[in-house]
């Protein structure tokens, strides 16, 4: 099963750098949309510097939106998960695997480019470490509960509007205790107790979307 | 081993696709399964593959009469052909000799390539492949890790000739070694060790009449054999 795993998740690896596989969409929307909110809301550092953390969390939330739609859509449409539901592989491994292959893919960059953005909109040091620490700590949770809302809606033609709409809600206490935790941080107060939430709500997602997500594939497949 | 099926039932879309089927396969022996679109062929084996909940009825396979996890025995291959389009045919091969476990990747690899044909192809990317040789790289999944229990929905399907009667010689060298083979096909296979299963759609409204959409038309050999094994 261990060799099942690995060669799934290099698979996935592979997929998501070639064509059409869309690593990199992400971080590129991610980029984008951040740099565009100083040319919308002017260039006035404070201003900018305030609104940052929950700014860069929206900005990363968003992001690993995107590509979240094609996570079980592509092996459906060629026949890929009918074999591995067949396998003796249980569906919960294989969830679990795509969805670590999506933060890979997409939460990482997120995690590696932030502070780049955050001093171009001018969050103190103390905000960029904390802002770091906090997208690294929640970005898996969005990519495993976006593997719920990828699992549902993998039958669907143009799911990916009715995945936002599902996804986006259960995303909201991961963007409150990590967009918290960079305003403490960055206001010179003490992130813990809004960091250790943070943890909280990845750990329990880690635990129950890997089981959420098979059963809602084995729904899919019937 | 043998895979027995009782009193089977299955619905797909709240239409009752195949009700109340009965039979059994010995090892050995292949089974063809035909009869007009809609009968059911294919809901049948992605119910066997596990893929759907029976409405009614039981699906077991036996190993010296004790029942093992299907999973672990079976090898589906399905209308698509589980290809990805953007790595070429031999990653392909790889990935899923790597993720069915195979024992020795290489080997079973040149196997797989020199039994289909697929050398000559084996660097180009599986979206540059025409519907036949895509067939081909689904079907040399079979060879890549033994496994006992094939389920093939239309394998023969474009391909040319001298593949389909490559493909017949890979289910008679299963079945030798002991295999069971389900086959679902439309064209006349030149299987040795074939019995044939003919299905026909439930007439409706069939729901909850208890048809019997079995017509056994290899004789009634089977019959003991479930006697002895079902009680």
């Amino acid at each position: 099963m261990d060799g099942s795993l690995r060669s799934l998740l290099g698979r996935e690896l592979i997929l998501a750098v070639r064509a059409g596989g869309g690593a990199g969409l992400g971080l590129a929307f991610f980029l984008i949309a951040v740099l565009l909110v100083p040319l919308g809301i002017g260039p006035e550092l404070a201003l900018l510097s305030r609104v940052a953390p929950g700014l860069l969390w929206v900005a990363a939330l968003l992001a690993a939106l995107l590509s979240l739609d094609r996570m079980f859509q592509a092996d459906l449409e060629d026949g890929t998960l009918e074999v591995m539901a067949t396998a003796a592989l249980p569906l919960e491994g294989l969830a679990a695997i795509k969805a670590l292959a999506h933060w890979l893919t997409t939460g990482l960059p997120l995690v590696l480019a932030a502070p780049v953005l955050a001093l171009t909109l001018g969050l103190p040091p103390a905000g960029i470490a904390w802002l770091v620490g906090s997208l690294a700590l929640g970005t898996p949770a969005l990519s495993f509960i976006g593997a719920i809302g990828a699992a549902l809606t993998v039958g669907v033609r143009r799911g990916g509007l009715i995945l936002s709409l599902l996804v986006l809600p259960l995303y909201v206490p991961t963007l409150i205790f990590g967009a918290r935790s960079v305003d403490l941080a960055a206001n010179g107060r003490d992130p813990q107790s809004a960091a250790l939430l943070l943890a909280a709500v990845t750990l329990g997602t880690l635990g129950i979307a890997p089981l959420a997500a098979a059963a809602a594939l084995r729904i899919n497949l019937r | 081993m043998a895979l027995l099926v009782e009193n089977l039932t299955l619905d797909r879309g709240g239409r009752r696709i195949v009700s109340d089927l009965s039979f059994a396969v010995e090892d050995g022996t292949a089974l063809i399964l035909r009869g007009p679109n809609g009968a059911g062929k294919s809901t049948l084996i992605r119910a066997l593959a596990g893929l759907g909940q029976p409405s009614a009825g039981r699906i077991v396979l036996l190993q010296a009469q004790k029942p093992v996890d299907i999973a672990d025995q079976l090898a589906y291959a399905g209308h698509l052909d589980a290809v990805k389009p953007a790595m070429s045919v031999a990653e392909n091969l790889r990935f899923w000799a790597r993720f069915l476990g195979s024992a020795e990747v290489g080997a079973a690899l040149d196997v797989a390539m020199e039994t289909f044909a697929l050398g000559p192809i084996a660097q180009q990317p599986a979206a540059m492949c025409s519907a036949g040789q895509r067939r081909r790289l689904g079907l040399a999944r079979l060879l890549l890790a033994p496994r006992r229990l094939w389920l093939l929905d239309e394998p023969s399907v474009s391909l040319d000739v001298a593949t389909v009667a490559t493909l017949c010689g890979l289910i008679d060298r299963h079945c030798e070694t002991g295999g069971i083979a389900l086959v679902a096909t439309h064209t006349d296979l030149a299987v040795a060790r074939k019995e044939t299963l003919e299905l026909r759609p439930p007439e409706r409204p069939a729901p909850g009449t208890g048809q019997n959409g079995l017509v056994p038309a290899s004789g009634g050999a089977m019959d003991p054999f479930l006697a002895e094994n079902i009680g």
